[in-house]
């Protein structure tokens, strides 16, 4: 007796379990290695995939096994040279031919490597860090529907027709239009039979069986369906509720900022475009890029194009503010601001910036600045931290002198707040 | 006998499948296998992946490390550095076996006569399997074993679980009974003995905590007599029985871990024997089909490169060598004996009076049912093959800086290279003996474990402190690891002493 059975349709990975449970255990480590990778990206790869490399004597399990030394006797096959009582020089090292049971269990500094997808990778990246104020809007934008049931309409696409909904009513219809007449039908058929059959009645028959007659070609005439009977499906279109974020990449392109420290701005907002991805169905991206004027340009003018002349940071700000009121009315989106600079700023647009912050700010769920410089605070820092107390809730600040600094940094931002 | 092949194509249909199966079976029954019912499952690469790192096991429970083995067969996988098997089958009944769906039609042919006709047939009759697992009930189990440790991760949290496992795992080649028979009984029966357990075992641990003070009398006879009375050998079982801090779910999952290990004990003992028995069968079976004129030339010749790939040994000198190729020792003796049966030499009649020229399905049923690879290549290795395979043999002693030839495929040599070979495939000299040997009873309680060195091989010792981590872990207390050699300890790891 044999059964045959296809089991390709089965749900694959019945391992999934059991890598979730692996990736768990050494989530320390793969959450270092994927901090590590995070420098060498650019924004275009996004959150794809890893490879992490665990030295393997980390995820070895042990067992009692014999180490080298004492006698040991291997039978080997395929003897060309050889006769009884020859000696061998010793092979050294792991592996090499001769010895019969060569260490399979090769233990040394090797790397175990494996590759996690993109979910897992982002899981580590943002392990423990969460959206501030995420709660407070979770708003639906109302751009995507569905077609769900909603009840029957005497009209419509023949396609939709109901043929049960449509045979209920002609049925009820039939039944309706003809019922008077079956009564009376009904009587005259019970007068027919009772009138005995003889001459005397014959003419009282005759008249009763014609009326009979007329009465069941009346009921026949009754239509079997009308249109009036006909009912659709009808369907309405229900919204999806999306969730949406909008992010503000602002920064200065003005001469003092030289291209490492575009690059490192750079991959502080990748960080944030992919965490702001995680969290929202949808995400925009809008860059402002500023020196003494502001201007709304696409990724690439934004990374790309150098400026020269002086800062000034309210330009930014009020642009900021302009493209909000214009296309992300804040009852709708969920705005996040990112602002990168050297930390330059002209010192008579202090207090303009200052002021332009306070009215963005109340807009914004969160908005955080990051000034990359190697030396101590800049003018813009000195404006900015006076606002820090004013809105601990969505305003932060943070510096940042190299590479290594932006994931800890970022850490720190959207660290998880144990309520 | 010239009838119309089954198929000219190279692609398989489940169709086709079924007429291959019912040729193959029919050729089977006239050959007298004795099969379990089989149960063929067409799987994907993947799932194929999933078989593989689930430890040959159709159903387990979750760990860590079955994820780690997948991770790394994918990956070498997907860099084209290894094929998968083309099947697995498993050793429960019905017999399941699993066929790779992008195998060609040839392929699914050849797995379906080797592993669920072959293997099948080993699995049912071999004493080894006979004695020691049960087919019928081994999914039931597995499906309790499963559900028992995801209640546990549940209520003990994955930590807890996990490091239980990890311990278990480390130890498991030393769970097993390699002696006394245990009887099966059924899923049912089981967890109603799981619940019995629990509550018993833990009112009676042991002696370890009896308080009440003896009479004075026995106080040396005390100090004289171990604990245990004898050395015993299955440490996990040991440990379920006698380890005094366990919880009883711990005490549960070590005893999942022993009967899982004890359920694939005999299949690391036969490897040779039934992966020879599985080869020999489907080259039979293959051939006769063949010559029935049911498959066609290039079926045969596509089946051929695989088998010779199969059972393909490489020389020692060679880059591909990795030790000797069971497929290729268990399929050559197979077809040496049926020719010791068949066409016997002078020598064979020498070496062989009791076989030569016997009828050779019987000798080999025999040969197949009462004995594990070390016993049969004992008994059944041939001059002949010895001289094929030109074997040697090399002794290996570390108190030498050079190693020496001591046989070869000569007359001198024949006799000694059975008993090497044979020894080699001897569990006892591949695995350290260790045996529970002692527990303080009257002190801290010390587990005192011996290894008896065997040969002069030492334990390597970075695993083995890493073992004895594990087995401290599980035993609470004091854990002491001896060497001895002739009875005299040679070394000793403690494991107080690790962390200082």
């Amino acid at each position: 007796m044999t059964f045959l059975i296809d089991r390709r349709s089965n749900p694959k990975q019945k391992s999934a379990v059991n890598r979730q449970r692996f990736l768990r255990r050494y989530r320390h480590r793969i959450r270092r290695a994927v901090a590590e990778n995070l420098r060498g990206r650019l924004i275009t790869e996004g959150g794809r995939g890893e490879k992490i490399s665990i030295p393997t004597r980390d995820t070895s399990e042990p067992v009692f096994r014999h180490g080298p030394g004492g006698t040991v006797t291997h039978v080997v096959p395929g003897n060309e040279e050889f006769t009884r009582g020859d000696r061998i020089a010793r092979p050294r090292g792991p592996g090499s031919g001769g010895s019969g049971r060569a260490s399979n269990e090769g233990e040394g500094l090797d790397e175990f490597v494996f590759q996690i997808n993109q979910r897992e990778f982002l899981d580590a990246l943002f392990d423990d860090m969460e959206l501030p104020n995420l709660t407070k809007r979770q708003l639906s934008g109302l751009e995507e529907f569905k077609r769900v049931k909603g009840g029957f309409a005497s009209d419509g696409a023949p396609s939709n027709m109901s043929v049960v909904r449509s045979m209920r009513s002609a049925t009820a219809r039939r039944i309706a239009l003809g019922a008077s007449k079956r009564s009376a039908l009904r009587e005259l058929e019970k007068t027919l039979e009772e009138l005995p059959e003889n001459d005397d009645n014959r003419a009282a028959r005759a008249g009763l069986e014609e009326q009979i007659q007329a009465l069941r070609e009346q009921l026949a005439r009754i239509p079997f369906i009308d249109d009036v009977d006909i009912r659709y499906h009808r369907h309405i279109q229900e919204p999806i509720p999306h969730s949406k974020a909008v992010m503000f990449c602002l920064m200065d392109v003005s001469g003092s900022m030289d291209q490492y420290t575009k690059d490192l701005a750079k991959r502080f907002y990748i960080l944030l475009y992919l965490f702001l991805s995680r969290n929202y169905d949808r995400t925009e991206v809008v860059f402002i890029r500023h020196h003494t004027t502001a201007k709304e340009v696409d990724e690439e003018e934004f990374f790309t194009s150098r400026e020269t002349g002086g800062t000034v940071v309210s330009s930014a700000l009020e642009l900021m503010q302009s493209v909000i009121e214009a296309r992300f009315p804040s009852s709708e989106w969920n705005i996040y601001g990112a602002q990168a600079s050297d930390g330059d700023n002209w010192p008579d647009d202090a207090r303009r910036s200052s002021a332009a912050l306070q009215h963005l700010l109340p807009l914004c769920q969160y908005y955080a600045y990051i000034e990359i410089t190697q030396s101590g605070d800049k003018p813009l820092w000195h404006t900015y931290s006076q606002l820090r107390e004013q809105w601990p809730e969505t305003f932060a600040m943070q510096h940042i002198s190299g590479p290594k600094d932006i994931y800890p940094v970022f850490h720190e931002l959207f660290r998880k707040q144990s309520a | 006998m010239s009838r119309k092949p089954l198929s000219t194509e190279s692609d398989w249909t489940f169709d086709l499948l079924r007429d291959y199966e019912r040729e193959i079976a029919r050729i089977a029954e006239h050959f007298q296998l004795d099969t379990y019912p089989n149960q063929i499952e067409v799987i994907s690469s993947e799932q194929m992946m999933d078989a593989y790192a689930s430890s040959g096991m159709p159903i387990n429970y979750h760990h860590w490390s079955f994820g780690k083995h997948y991770l790394s067969i994918e990956n070498s996988y997907r860099r084209g550095h290894m094929g998968l098997a083309y099947e697995i089958v498993f050793n429960s009944s019905p017999c399941i076996a699993y066929l790779m769906e992008e195998n060609t039609l040839t392929m699914q042919a050849l797995v379906i006569a080797h592993a669920s006709y072959g293997h099948n047939a080993f699995f049912k009759n071999n004493y080894l399997f006979r004695t020691w697992t049960d087919a019928e009930s081994i999914i039931d189990y597995m499906l309790f074993a499963r559900k028992f440790i995801a209640e546990c991760e549940r209520r003990h949290g994955f930590d807890a679980v996990e490091a239980t496992l990890d311990a278990c795992h480390a130890l498991m080649m030393h769970g097993v009974d390699r002696y006394k028979r245990p009887h099966p009984i059924s899923l049912h029966e089981e967890k109603r003995r799981q619940r019995e357990r629990e509550k018993l075992l833990q009112q009676q641990v042991n002696d370890l905590w009896r308080t009440i003070p003896g009479a004075p009398q026995d106080k040396d006879a005390a100090l004289e007599a171990r604990f245990p009375a004898e050395p015993q050998e299955n440490i996990l079982y040991f440990l379920e029985k006698h380890a005094p801090l366990l919880e009883p779910w711990q005490r549960e999952v070590i005893r999942i871990v022993r009967k899982v290990a004890q359920y694939l004990y005999p299949q690391r003992q036969t490897k040779v024997m039934n992966e020879g028995w599985a080869c020999f069968w489907h080259f039979h079976i293959l051939h006769e089909l063949y010559r029935e004129g049911l498959v066609t030339d290039g079926f045969m010749l596509e089946f051929l490169q695989y088998h010779t790939a199969v059972i393909y040994q490489p020389p020692f000198n060679s880059p591909h060598y990795s030790g000797v190729n069971p497929y290729t020792l268990g399929y050559a003796m197979m077809q040496d004996l049926k020719r010791i049966c068949e066409a016997p030499t002078a020598e064979d009649r020498q070496w062989f009076p009791d076989i030569a020229g016997s009828p050779w399905r019987e000798t080999l049923d025999f040969a197949m049912r009462d004995f594990k690879d070390e016993s049969f290549i004992l008994q059944f290795l041939s001059p002949q093959l010895i001289r094929e395979l030109k074997l040697f043999s090399v002794l290996d002693d570390d108190a030498r800086d050079y190693l020496e030839v001591t046989a070869i495929h000569d007359e001198w040599g024949y006799q000694s290279i059975r008993e090497s070979l044979s020894a080699s495939y001897d569990l006892g000299n591949q695995e350290p003996a260790i045996q529970v040997y002692n527990v303080n009873m009257r002190g801290d309680r010390a587990l005192t474990l011996r290894h008896d060195m065997q040969h002069g091989r030492p334990l390597d010792a970075d695993s083995a402190v890493q073992v004895i981590e594990h087995l401290q872990r599980l035993w609470g207390f004091e854990v002491i690891l001896e060497s001895a050699q002739d009875g005299e300890v040679k070394s000793r790891i403690t494991h107080s002493e690790l962390r200082a």
